[in-house]
């Protein structure tokens, strides 16, 4: 970690968004997790593309569980609203704030402790939900903070610092995610933020669900040559099926790719989501046959990355419970108490 | 909109694949030159003065060590820290990142204000001689400045001066309110002390003498004495009312001249202008104008000068030829110039035309004509095997400042032209090695000392830096002035205050330490992107390797600046290159900060300029 802030100085060519803002304006306070650490890629990842995106830091509820990852919505989009809450708990409220609020972009940022184990249970239900959010897990597959046991995400036979050696199988969320039926999923490395950022920007504007599960290698206690998620292996056995740029509905698509490999899913805003297929049988709107792609990679110690399964129609929890249109803060005295005469209807109906 | 997330892109994106050839080479950060230039300030001084070093020296209040290490690189501290052409200045990257360059001048100013006794830190003099005898002509900053390398030596070093004390054009052209006279007799004297053979009120009439009286060697530093003058009609008929402004100057430096009355025009845009302007309205002139023939943005002088100047209320008008002097039975009436507008040229250029305006007549009493100086050594012989040019300068080997006959070496304003007392340091320097090679009967260029560099980590802890690493993010702090009311009416009242401690240290919080380099071990790197993502400039990257004008594209902030090198790295684990735009970089060190495997490191680059005294080191 380091004390020092980072500078207000920036470069003088730096760029405005369409807020005026510079991306400079989206960070947060100086990280004080270890130096190296993905998830402050991670951070940074999340910093370009809200600042890409023009979004107005302060319509964002950042929320987290405990943990490392946890810290982190800290050290960005300091101008927005946020909350820190109890261990395995982050999707309980995210769950209120989304009910609460459906026009605050909603970010979960947790762990893979803190979602793979003490809050499996909470997770597995916030997919089921489909709340309207973008549920980032920061996966180190190490539990960093309590100086490096092995995580539920751990593979099996990855070793710990000292060389002992992990008996049980992992828990893989993108797998879990794909079964449970969330609209949105997607696995990336902190380490290409190429590939993150416009995932993170798809992510942040799907409606429903979206789940993007990130390697993220921890320096002090899983990046040593036994580690199945370090920088080193991470990066010679990822397997990317596909990179994909996101464009706003006004904005210009630049990116220009060999036809045949590509495909634009239209998002129901008119943002478009374009994907460059590296492998080229692959279908990102069939979660069967992702979930099967996936889990055979997985057992050939691949790791498959980029955007893995998207809907882009799906609803969402409010469409679910035709919920009312405006954030609760909203509503006046005349929108919750309608008066004695709709009560009598109410009352009518019963007799 | 592009967002400098481009750092990263695969190969398999980039058009360049292929291009093999035309990849950047890992920079070598052993060249002395490669992290010198990175150091804006010292690399644009052309005495190469440590500048971030001595600033730091100031932080901790170590003004004596500062000023040595000024003396060493520049012999004049004192009297540059107030004259100084400021060379540096523009250069300072503050210029880039922010606004306003780090006032290095006012510092080294401080430096030698607050200084104690130097007696113990100056070179010992060897009582017995070395057998060889030096003569230097003229005892401007140029010739003092070669004595001060030769005397250690133990050369037996003669000075000869056609005034009656040293110090040159700073002596006789500064005016005092710049330069007091007692900053620069300790200055001259240090070196005089040192036990220079002095021959003041000695002209020399002829080099040829000089050369029978059978010297090892001779150092030419007569500076540039002769002011030019302006050939227009009228111009012999008002000679009494015409001075040409560096003699005018010398006139009142040394007390010839008190006073001046009625209404005064200068013509010049140069510094000898605003001197000479400033010292008229001293000594008691009606009114004083300066009248430029070209734009006020062009003008030669110091932007610093102009300001002080026009801050005593003297009108600066731009764009007016003079067309001729109007008289009336002998007296000076006035002058007529042109009006003209400048006009941006194809190649860049200003060219002047007639803006259309009728002529304008401007009433004067007396004009200071101070239009530039130039080269005049009436008093070299042209058949004694030292040849000059079609402009009547010397020829001479720009690495050894030697002129056609082997004894006889040229430095200052006499070598190439007017320039400044910096230059004349720096060219001191270089003859102080050549005639010591001479004299040694060595090579002049085989055997000079080489540039070297020293890079020292500054690490001293886990996030502990042995320098202030901290961005300060002030603006240029203002130097008092002297009351106005008081200095106008005083000559020898120094205008410039100077910085006290307390502003100095302020000042000083602005430098970004260029000297202390990034310095990056490939081997030792991850790829993790700490170091991307905390730099607050954008200056790191990391990207395949193609030729330098698209990775100057490609990087996270396009580097637009091509006076400003690329550090870029060997080939990293995936295959791709670190790449660093050193322009924007603050220096402060939350690469290394971030590093997790010290893969940077904030290194101290202390780069070794040569002087006779690397002999000695």
């Amino acid at each position: 970690m380091t004390y020092v802030a980072k500078p207000k100085v920036h470069h003088p060519l730096l760029p405005l968004n369409d807020l005026g803002l510079t991306r400079r304006d989206y960070e947060g306070s100086v990280s004080t997790l270890c130096a190296g650490c993905g998830h402050d890629s991670v951070s940074a990842a999340i910093v370009a593309a809200c600042a890409e995106l023009s979004l107005p830091p302060h319509r964002f509820a950042k929320v987290s569980g405990i943990g490392c990852s946890s810290k982190t919505p800290s050290y960005f989009l300091n101008r927005s609203h946020g909350f820190n809450s109890v261990h395995g708990r982050m999707p309980s409220v995210a769950t209120g704030a989304n009910l609460a609020n459906r026009e605050l972009y909603c970010i979960g940022i947790s762990g893979d402790g803190d979602t793979a184990s003490i809050g499996l249970g909470q997770f597995a239900h916030i997919v089921r939900r489909r709340i309207n959010m973008l549920y980032v897990v920061d996966n180190n597959g190490t539990y960093g903070l309590t100086k490096g046991q092995f995580s539920a995400t751990n593979d099996k036979g990855s070793t710990s610092k000292k060389g002992a050696p992990n008996l049980y199988s992992p828990i893989d969320l993108v797998s879990m995610a794909l079964q449970i039926g969330a609209s949105f999923v997607a696995r990336s490395f902190s380490g290409d933020k190429r590939q993150l950022v416009p995932l993170i920007k798809a992510g942040l504007m799907h409606r429903g669900f979206a789940f993007i599960d990130v390697i993220s290698p921890c320096v002090a206690f899983n990046n040593h040559t036994g580690s199945t998620k370090s920088y080193e292996h991470v990066r010679a056995h990822s397997e990317s099926v596909m990179m994909a740029d996101y464009f706003l509905p006004q904005q210009e698509i630049t990116a220009d790719y060999a036809p045949g490999t590509m495909e634009d899913v239209r998002m129901p805003d008119g943002s478009v989501l374009r994907l460059r297929k590296i492998d080229g049988a692959y279908d990102p709107h069939d979660p069967v046959a992702a979930l099967a792609h996936v889990q055979e990679h997985q057992a050939a110690g691949e790791v498959v990355t980029g955007l893995l399964y998207v809907d882009p129609d799906a609803s969402d929890c409010h469409e679910v419970l035709d919920s009312v249109n405006r954030p609760l803060n909203s509503l006046d005295e005349a929108d919750l108490c309608p008066g004695n005469e709709a009560l009598a209807q109410i009352n009518a109906a019963w007799r | 909109m592009e967002f400098f997330v481009r750092g990263g892109e695969f190969l398999a994106d980039s058009p360049a694949v292929g291009r093999v050839a035309a990849r950047m080479k890992p920079t070598n950060i052993l060249d002395p030159n490669y992290f010198h230039k990175v150091v804006d300030c010292q690399w644009a001084c052309p005495a190469h003065t440590p500048v971030p070093e001595y600033i730091r020296l100031i932080s901790q209040e170590r003004y004596t060590e500062a000023y040595m290490l000024n003396w060493d690189s520049n012999v004049f501290p004192g009297i540059l820290g107030r004259t100084c052409d400021r060379p540096c200045e523009p250069a300072c990257r503050r210029v880039r990142t922010e606004e306003k360059p780090v006032a290095i001048c006012r510092l080294k100013r401080v430096a030698a204000d607050n200084k104690g006794d130097i007696g113990a830190y100056l070179p010992r003099v060897p009582e017995k001689k070395n057998g060889k005898r030096v003569a230097l002509l003229g005892a401007g900053p140029a010739s003092l400045a070669v004595a001060r390398d030769l005397l250690p030596f133990g050369y037996e070093v003669h000075l000869f001066e056609k005034e009656s004390a040293g110090g040159g054009f700073m002596r006789s052209q500064i005016p005092a309110f710049r330069l007091p006279v007692e900053v620069l007799d300790e200055e001259v004297e240090i070196i005089l002390n040192m036990g220079v053979e002095c021959h003041f009120d000695h002209e020399v009439a002829s080099m040829k003498a000089m050369l029978d009286e059978g010297f090892d060697a001779y150092f030419i530093g007569t500076g540039a004495p002769r002011g030019r003058d302006l050939e227009l009609p009228g111009r012999q008929e008002v000679d009494q009312h015409i001075s040409i402004g560096i003699d005018w100057l010398s006139s009142v430096a040394f007390g010839h001249t008190t006073e001046i009355t009625g209404k005064v025009i200068v013509m010049g845009g140069g510094n000898t202008a605003m001197d000479c302007c400033r010292t008229a309205q001293r000594l008691g002139a009606e009114s004083v104008s300066v009248v430029v023939r070209s734009a006020f943005e062009v003008m030669k002088a110091s932007e610093w000068e102009k300001e002080d100047a026009m801050g005593e209320g003297i009108p600066i008008i731009n764009n007016r030829p003079p067309k001729e002097f109007v008289h009336e039975n002998g007296r000076l009436k006035g002058i007529v110039f042109e009006c003209v507008k400048p006009v941006q040229g194809s190649d860049g250029r200003l060219r002047y035309e007639p803006s259309g305006e009728p002529d304008v007549f401007m009433e004067c009493d007396h004009v200071l004509m101070a239009i530039g100086q130039e080269n005049h050594c009436p008093w070299i012989e042209r058949d004694i095997g030292i040849e000059f040019d079609k402009w009547d300068c010397p020829v001479l080997d720009e690495q050894t400042l030697q002129s056609s006959n082997p004894k006889v070496f040229f430095g200052g304003d006499s070598a190439f032209g007017p320039e400044n007392i910096i230059w004349a340091s720096a060219h001191a320097h270089k003859a102080a090695i050549s005639i010591h090679l001479l004299c040694q009967g060595k090579d002049l260029r085989k055997d000079r000392p080489p540039e070297g560099v020293n890079l020292i980590s500054q690490k001293m802890g886990m996030h502990e830096w042995s320098y202030d690493s901290e961005h300060d993010p002030s603006k240029r702090y203002l130097v008092p002035h002297a009351d106005k009311k008081l200095s106008l009416s005083n000559i020898k009242m120094e205008v410039e205050l100077g910085f006290d401690r307390e502003l100095g240290a302020q000042e000083a919080q602005r430098c970004l330490n260029c000297d202390v380099q990034t310095v990056f071990t490939d081997r030792l790197c991850i790829e993790c992107d700490a170091c991307v993502d905390i730099c607050p400039m954008d200056c790191i990257s990391f990207t395949e390797n193609v030729d330098e004008t698209e990775l100057r594209q490609r990087l996270m902030a396009p580097a637009s600046n091509l006076e400003q090198d690329l550090y870029v790295s060997d080939e990293l684990g995936t295959g791709r290159v670190m790449v660093k735009d050193e322009d924007v970089c603050v220096h402060c060190g939350l690469c290394a900060e971030r590093c997790p495997t010290n893969a940077w490191d904030m290194q101290k680059s202390v780069v070794h300029i040569p002087q006779l005294g690397s002999y000695a080191e």
